[in-house]
């Protein structure tokens, strides 16, 4: 049986577009005059509207999260083994909605796009974006499909700043805010490795200072190179040792510099086939949004006074192999939560693939998400 | 701590329905080795009881978010330092005290952060334990305490006059207790003779101002 035709897939899925007409004040001073929000929905809106469920997406997604586009896909949308009928977000009981950030590749607006003003690419010109800022052109598909409060929403890593943030900007939008492998903030290490990723796109001779679009070619070295270090902070040292070790291709040592070890050809893989699928401008936009995302820089720190606002209920999960956004993180979410006296209950899995776990189906956590939102979809009748 | 036979009360583990029975309504509870919920959901649905569970086995993390319950997945012995001091009118810790690597610091931890604090144990001097350690010379097991020496989880076991006099030792006042055999069930004299005859016993204790 092959995935298309899987009963537990919601099968094939076209992508709508909302435009915007009306601008969009941003934290960094400037207006996005008028931009396109594109996203996809799986399973029906109940009678009463109360069913939603709000999916946001970390650094390399989009709106297609789940099923297929059309048969020559190679793959699902990227969270397809979590969302579906009978899955951890079950389709048969929620209406999700999975929608692309501004400036995500291949989605909604973004650097890719034309300026309408200048008749070119944005390239640099598109605005830094913040995960605020996200929320609040999320909050404009909220209120153009009608629903009045999203009985969930879900986010994994900087998917799940989105869903602080909802419940810090929008409490009365949200029942449940499900935040997984996420973080409160970067940590310096964090920031650090954002900023190796950045400078091997804008030092790459391609980038053209973002106007690569027009110059006709891609900064494909520098992207690669900023996925190749991104991927090993997603994976475990645990998983790369099981899944390579020191395995050679060639079956011995060449004393030479091409690829030797099966990890580099990995490496190399995933940096050649990520710059295909993705934009450099957009790989800076995202990294920055992380970098940026702290509610409690506007409480001088403190994290529960900034969560003080949010009435939704949270469930917080972590991954034990996760060093990109380790438990000890996740943590830090709760104790905050706990402090504001929220609601809050946290579920740390026990793993070994390390940050892109919150992507799998390990038993601890499908079975704890599946009781959490079995809750949620109860309360609402659904 | 779960035992096969474990003796229930209108559905609730029948320990649980005598802590329930001291708890407030309206208050503020964090249960420590909350298990599968069945207290801080009996507690939500009974007496508006807002809280939360702390407890280290999945599955039972499982069966509280299904119950309802806040559960938060932690180590007891990483400690509480992360609760505020007086933040709940209740600390509850049910049969777990003997399972922790530094019951003292946890009785530390329950008085700073618990207005009251409610504790119930099994009673390792109940006569039927010390007759089979005086007979046998083996580790005693019993209903309350049913594994072998090198299985069980219970690694610091205790006296009623243990407990005593660590709560004696950490100023800590007995607002009440109450003792009962392995049925949960309290017989007269047990009054008299509580490290003796009973099997489990609960104590409510505060800081003493």
């Amino acid at each position: 049986m092959t995935g298309r035709q899987n009963t537990q897939s919601v099968g094939q899925v076209t992508p709508e577009t909302l435009s915007v007409t009306t601008p969009l004040a941003l934290d960094c001073g400037k207006t996005l005059g008028g931009y396109d929000l594109v996203y996809e929905t799986y399973g029906r809106l109940n009678a009463d509207r109360s069913n939603a469920v709000l999916i946001c997406h970390a650094l390399s997604g989009n709106h297609h999260a789940a099923g297929w586009h059309d048969e020559a896909d190679a793959k699902p949308g990227w969270w397809d083994k979590c969302i579906g009928p009978g899955k951890m977000i079950d389709t048969d009981r929620f209406f999700v909605v999975s929608v692309a950030n501004l400036g995500a590749y291949n989605g909604s607006t973004g650097p890719g796009s034309i300026n309408p003003d200048t008749g070119r690419h944005y390239g640099p010109d598109f605005p830094v974006l913040t995960v605020a800022d996200w929320v609040r052109s999320q909050d404009v598909l909220r209120e153009h499909l009608d629903i009045s409060v999203w009985v969930a929403i879900v986010g994994g890593s900087l998917g799940g700043m989105q869903v602080m943030q909802w419940a810090i900007d929008f409490p009365d939008r949200l029942r449940h805010a499900v935040v997984i492998a996420s973080a409160p903030k970067l940590s310096a290490q964090n920031i650090a490795f954002n900023e190796i990723a950045r400078q091997a796109i804008v030092t790459d001779p391609e980038f053209h200072d973002g106007r690569y679009y027009e110059a006709g070619v891609v900064p494909r070295r520098g992207l690669m190179l900023a996925r190749m270090l991104g991927h090993i902070t997603y994976l475990s040292d645990e998983a790369m040792r099981a899944k390579f070790g020191r395995d050679l291709r060639a079956g011995r040592i060449n004393y030479g510099f091409d690829v030797e070890f099966q990890v580099e050809s990995y490496l190399r893989y995933q940096g050649e086939s990520f710059v295909t699928r993705f934009d450099a401008n957009t790989y800076l936009l995202m990294t920055k949004a992380l970098d940026y995302f702290d509610p409690a820089y506007a409480t001088g720190g403190n994290l529960a006074q900034a969560f003080a606002p949010a009435t939704a209920r949270f469930m917080v999960v972590s991954f034990t192999s996760d060093w990109r956004f380790a438990p000890a993180r996740s943590k830090e979410i709760v104790d905050a939560l706990v402090d504001a006296g929220k609601e809050v209950a946290y579920a740390e899995v026990e793993s070994d693939l390390g940050h892109d776990d919150f992507l799998l189906t390990m038993p601890h956590y499908v079975k704890t998400l599946r009781a959490y939102l079995g809750r949620a979809a109860a309360e609402v009748g659904a | 701590m779960n035992t096969a036979d474990t003796p229930t009360r209108n559905g609730l583990r029948a320990d649980l329905a005598l802590i329930s029975e001291w708890i407030r309504p309206g208050t503020r509870v964090l249960d420590l080795g909350c298990g599968n919920g069945a207290l801080m959901a009996h507690l939500q649905a009974t007496k508006q009881v807002r809280g939360y569970g702390l407890e280290i086995d999945p599955d039972n993390v499982i069966g509280s978010v299904a119950a309802g319950v806040n559960v938060i997945q932690s180590d007891l012995d990483d400690g509480l330092a992360q609760f505020e001091d007086k933040s709940f009118d209740y600390v509850v810790m049910s049969s777990a005290i003997q399972e922790v690597a530094a019951p003292d610091a946890l009785i530390d931890d329950m008085l700073r952060i618990g207005h009251d604090c409610i504790v119930t144990f099994p009673n390792f001097a109940h006569w039927r334990l010390r007759l089979k350690l005086a007979l046998w010379g083996t580790m005693p097991a019993s209903r309350a305490l049913p594994n072998r020496w090198y299985n069980t989880p219970n690694i610091h076991l205790c006296t009623v006059h243990d407990f005593e006099a660590l709560c004696r030792e950490k100023n800590a006042e007995i607002v009440r207790r109450h003792f009962v055999n392995h049925a949960h069930r309290a017989q007269a004299a047990m009054r008299l003779l509580p490290n003796v005859l009973c099997e489990i016993a609960l104590y409510q204790l505060r800081d003493k101002p």
